[in-house]
């Protein structure tokens, strides 16, 4: 299930602009890599090129490779909406469709990829609420609607819907940083079960959540406003933030700027 | 904002003391007389409109009352429009039926093909297509209805034979599409011209909607693996439902009281009949725009009678539509 990302030499554009600059990193399977920087850095750019989600912005543009065990996402050929299906993502805004029941949430992804029979659909749905941690909150009320949750439970309810399709990656925007320090808690510990299933990105702000969820980290910065981010270093997350071997990441990490 | 709180370290603010007249003048604020003079002026518009409303209404109820006493015929299902016989024998059956009719004629044609321009304005085409599509869109809106009508009675009559054959041979059996030869000035061609007329303005409304759906609505859809169509349909049309029905109430409101198109193009008969396609009905706007330049007096108030019951129709059908659109308002978005 899980897949090993590797990229090499990747930049991504807004049009004639270089967000991200030449970019190369290896993403090991069932592990945690969190991706910490200052604002504007491109980690949020770098983590929508891994499923493909940066060419939906417009003029958003894509140079270099991306290997998923053996398959270029990049390649020719290669379907974009295939990509998506296989990594999964979960965004900064729990954004449940609001036209639909709990249980409609869940069961979107399956609905799209194909016809699946009433009492397989259920078991799917009830195993990926489970899988988020949601399934006791919520099983009383899977025919009401998905915005009438807290938002931790809508951003569950996303994680949810997010794993129901198996995906071999799950990429998070900054999950949390729209919730509460209980429902970022839950998050997070629902983070420590996913990764014994999935490979798991994720984008934080917030240092402290990088040091305690992650298996790695990577560090982005950039040179000035205007300039593309680059990655400086990744490493194991104990190392970063004990010993990092640039001056710039130690730098951030000790709050020196940032 | 609680006004009546003096001290909040004493007062509860879970039980405020009712306030006092002076009290209330004071949370008005001071009143300087700009103030003054422009709230009078909103408050008597507002009042104004109130009262020439009611007058209106009371006005119309009052001829209308007059007109059906005299009724020989049961103005609700009788079958002609006599006013002149004495007794006079009238009724809106037919008006009623025809109004309907051509009404869903042109929702059907019109909605579908209005949602699809919208959705391609706002999610296929590209922007330098988009512009000057809208701005011919908007031109359909702006030519007057008698050159709607003009057209209809010119261009489209004479060259909807090949299309009415064609229905009658291949559909002629349901009854609905049957045609006996007569010229197409019938129940389909006015719902094909009032489909056109209504166009416009289910396209902009709709449009408008569509261009609301949250982006990441539309991006959690995506990151599921949707295609561009599977985006619009499990993101964009049901964000959009209950404005596409209001869309729609806004152009049927127009289909219902169009009035020079279809007496243009329509050639009237007092008759009920299942055929689309041969001619003869009437609605309510076109036998009132045809029969009140001759009506005398009591003729005329036979006329605004059924307008007032055009008038009720069309408050049943806002009605119904604000009752659909309240049935699935806690899954609208609204609240996300």
């Amino acid at each position: 299930m899980a897949k090993r990302i590797d990229v090499s030499g990747l930049s991504a554009y807004y049009g004639s602009f270089r967000a991200i600059e030449d970019i190369s990193m290896t993403v090991e399977p069932r592990s945690v890599t969190a991706f910490i920087g200052p604002s504007g850095c491109g980690k949020s750019t770098f983590l929508r090129t891994l499923n493909r989600m940066h060419e939906v912005t417009p003029g958003g543009r894509v140079d270099g490779k991306v290997m998923l065990d053996d398959e270029n996402l990049y390649g020719a050929g290669v379907d974009p909406v295939a990509v998506r299906r296989e990594v999964g993502m979960v965004f900064q805004r729990p954004n449940p469709f609001p036209t639909m029941s709990v249980y409609d949430n869940v069961a979107a992804g399956l609905r799209l990829n194909g016809s699946y029979k009433k009492s397989e659909l259920s078991d799917v749905v009830e195993k990926s609420l489970k899988g988020a941690n949601l399934w006791n909150e919520v099983k009383d009320r899977l025919n009401k609607p998905g915005s009438g949750l807290s938002g931790g439970q809508q951003q569950r309810l996303c994680i949810a819907r997010a794993i129901a399709v198996e995906p071999n990656v799950l990429l998070m925007d900054e999950p949390c940083s729209a919730l509460d320090p209980i429902s970022t808690l839950a998050i997070e510990d629902l983070i420590g079960e996913l990764k014994e299933r999935f490979t798991i990105v994720i984008v934080t702000h917030n240092m402290q959540q990088a040091a305690r969820v992650s298996d790695r980290t990577a560090f982005f910065n950039l040179a000035a406003v205007g300039q593309p981010g680059k990655l400086i270093e990744i490493d194991d997350t104990e190392r970063i933030f004990s010993n990092p071997s640039v001056q710039a990441t130690e730098d951030y990490i000790s709050g020196r700027f940032g | 904002m609680d006004i009546t709180t003096k001290n909040p370290d004493t007062t509860p603010p879970a039980a405020p003391e009712p306030p006092t007249a002076e009290q209330k003048r004071a949370a008005r604020g001071a009143t300087r007389p700009g103030d003054r003079i422009f709230l009078g002026l909103s408050r008597g518009s507002g009042i104004l409109l109130l009262a020439v409303m009611a007058a209106i209404a009371i006005f119309l109820t009052y001829r209308a009352v007059l007109a059906i006493s005299e009724d020989e015929g049961n103005f609700l299902t009788t079958f002609e429009w006599n006013t002149n016989l004495n007794p006079p024998s009238f009724g809106i059956a037919v008006l009623a039926f025809g109004t309907i009719v051509s009404s869903i004629v042109a929702m059907v044609i019109a909605v579908p093909v209005a949602v699809a321009i919208a959705l391609f304005l706002t999610h296929y085409a590209p922007r330098r297509l988009s512009g000057p599509i809208s701005y011919v869109i908007d031109l359909l809106a702006a030519v007057p209805s008698i050159v709607y009508g003009l057209w209809g009675a010119l261009i489209l009559v004479p060259n909807m034979n090949g299309l009415f054959g064609w229905l009658n041979d291949y559909l002629g059996w349901t009854g609905i599409f049957s045609w006996e030869e007569g010229a197409p000035r019938s129940m389909l061609t006015v719902g094909i011209l009032l489909a056109i007329m209504i166009l416009p303005v289910i396209t902009n409304v709709s449009r408008e909607v569509f261009r609301q759906t949250p982006r990441m609505n539309e991006e959690a859809a995506l990151a599921l693996g949707a295609t561009r169509w599977e985006v619009v349909r499990i993101a964009v049309l049901p964000f959009g439902r209950s404005g596409v029905i209001s869309a729609s109430m806004l152009g049927l409101g127009r289909a219902l009281g169009e009035t020079m198109a279809v007496a243009t193009v329509l050639s009237p008969s007092f008759l009920i009949q299942a055929s689309l396609l041969d001619p003869g009905g009437g609605t309510f706007a076109q036998n009132i725009a045809a029969k009140f330049g001759e009506a005398n007096e009591f003729g005329r108030d036979a006329l605004i009678a059924s307008g007032l019951v055009l008038f009720v129709i069309t408050l049943l059908v806002n009605g119904a539509a604000r009752a659909i659109i309240a049935r699935r308002a806690e899954y609208s978005g609204a609240n996300a």
